[in-house]
């Protein structure tokens, strides 16, 4: 979707402001929330893809409005009331209504350590050999999906030339919204700063872009 | 708690006071038996003492003393990190891009936070920021000018922007004047700054670890 998360190229959002011995947590409740994404991600019923679309679903103003961990406590609000874990009545009152959701075994613990070192790993074994080698021009197709996407809008259109290919990755596009992996390959595109900026960036500048091959077209 | 904030659309919850809201979105799954808050514990402890940029900090100073080590994580990051014990979520797929006096590496994502945690650990606010993630691609030198690098024109600079599942890991240059220092002595050189791209190893006479 053409969302307000897809924020590469805007001007406006002021300047970076890097906290000097940050903590790795502001708030004990951002720890709670963090963590509750997590260990509710790892029963599997939704994917990274399907969690970061529920995210860019957040009215626009309000996703500006809202901290990081607001919004990710706004997204998994929206998978657990989607997914049956919780009813908008349970979420509304904090108190479990009867005959909930049995069945399910929550996290332990002492799985916490191989949870984190297993991961989700979005590779997938390649069934036919990539379209394009590297070096080989390519154009980022002009596509405008109103559903979930990882094609930056700043380089649909542009020229670009593969750098070097990942292999074969689940595709955003079907997975976020439970429509299958197919998986394809993944390349690392390499746009000239000009190219995407005009004739004022900076000539031997580059932005390097992941576009999975659905993306591209030959140029 | 107050249910003032709930409205019809379920995408559209702010929360008025987040930690009430989480405290009773806890209690309810908990009380469902969604949730131990034991795993919650165990997943707040990783990441506030056991994964965070020193694991990086090792990685770069194993390619500074290593030349075939180096040479390995160039070309397959991922199995270059995993043995020295480092992968897993947010890390499964893993590059890492070598800094030079001719090139210079920046690394954002600018549709979500996608960042190294096995390297890493979890990003700063900054690396979050509707700011960064806006600039870093349309103007990665005024950037790196409030951080205050200031990256010679003759400088080629490629900005890396996580679009997929991959995760980036910047190789910053080795220091002048460390050629007898150890492994560990370098690590301790190798900020979290550096390895994103916004910063540069620390001189060894100012040695410290952002």
């Amino acid at each position: 979707m053409n969302g307000i998360h897809d924020m590469g190229g805007m001007h406006g959002f002021g300047p970076i402001e890097p906290e000097p011995d940050e903590p790795v947590f502001h708030h004990r409740w951002e720890e709670r929330a963090f963590a509750l994404v997590r260990a509710m991600g790892a029963f599997g019923r939704w994917n990274i893809d399907a969690s970061r679309y529920q995210r860019e679903l957040i009215p626009a103003a309000d996703q500006l409005r809202m901290s990081y961990y607001e919004r990710w406590l706004a997204g998994l609000s929206g998978l657990l009331v989607r997914h049956g874990f919780v009813t908008e009545a349970e979420l509304a009152s904090g108190k479990a209504l009867p005959g909930a959701a049995p069945g399910h075994v929550a996290l332990p613990a002492a799985d916490v350590p191989a949870f984190i070192a297993r991961g989700a790993p979005a590779s997938r074994a390649a069934t036919r050999p990539p379209r394009w080698r590297a070096g080989q021009r390519v154009r980022a197709r002009n596509l405008n999906p109103a559903g979930h996407t990882r094609l930056p809008r700043y380089v649909r259109g542009r020229r670009g030339t593969v750098d070097r290919i990942h292999g074969v990755f689940v595709f955003p596009d079907t997975h976020a919204h439970f429509r299958g992996e197919a998986p394809q390959p993944l390349y690392s595109v390499r746009f000239e700063a000009r190219e995407l900026w005009g004739d004022e960036a900076a000539a031997a500048d580059a932005v390097y872009v992941d576009l999975w091959e659905d993306y591209l077209d030959a140029e | 708690m107050t249910t003032s904030d709930s409205d019809d659309d379920h995408d559209h919850r702010i929360p008025s006071d987040p930690a009430l809201r989480v405290m009773a979105l806890e209690s309810l799954l908990v009380e469902k038996g969604l949730i131990d808050p034991a795993a919650l514990d165990a997943l707040v402890d990783a990441y506030e003492h056991r994964i965070g940029p020193h694991n990086g900090a090792r990685v770069v100073a194993r390619a500074w003393t290593d030349p075939e080590y180096k040479q390995r994580l160039l070309a397959d990051a991922t199995a270059a990190i995993a043995e020295l014990g480092y992968g897993g979520l947010q890390g499964e797929h893993v590059v890492a891009v070598e800094n030079t006096p001719a090139v210079h590496n920046l690394v954002v994502c600018t549709l979500c936070s996608c960042y190294p945690y096995p390297l890493l650990g979890l990003p700063p606010v900054w690396y979050k920021s509707a700011a960064y993630r806006s600039r870093a691609v349309i103007d990665p030198r005024g950037v790196l000018r409030e951080f205050g690098l200031d990256v010679a024109a003759e400088t080629r600079i490629s900005v890396w922007d996580s679009t997929a599942e991959v995760r980036y890991l910047v190789l910053p240059q080795r220091p002048n004047g460390t050629h007898d220092m150890t492994e560990e002595q370098l690590a301790a050189l190798v900020t979290r700054d550096a390895m994103i791209g916004v910063g540069v190893a620390h001189a060894p006479t100012s040695a410290g670890r952002r």
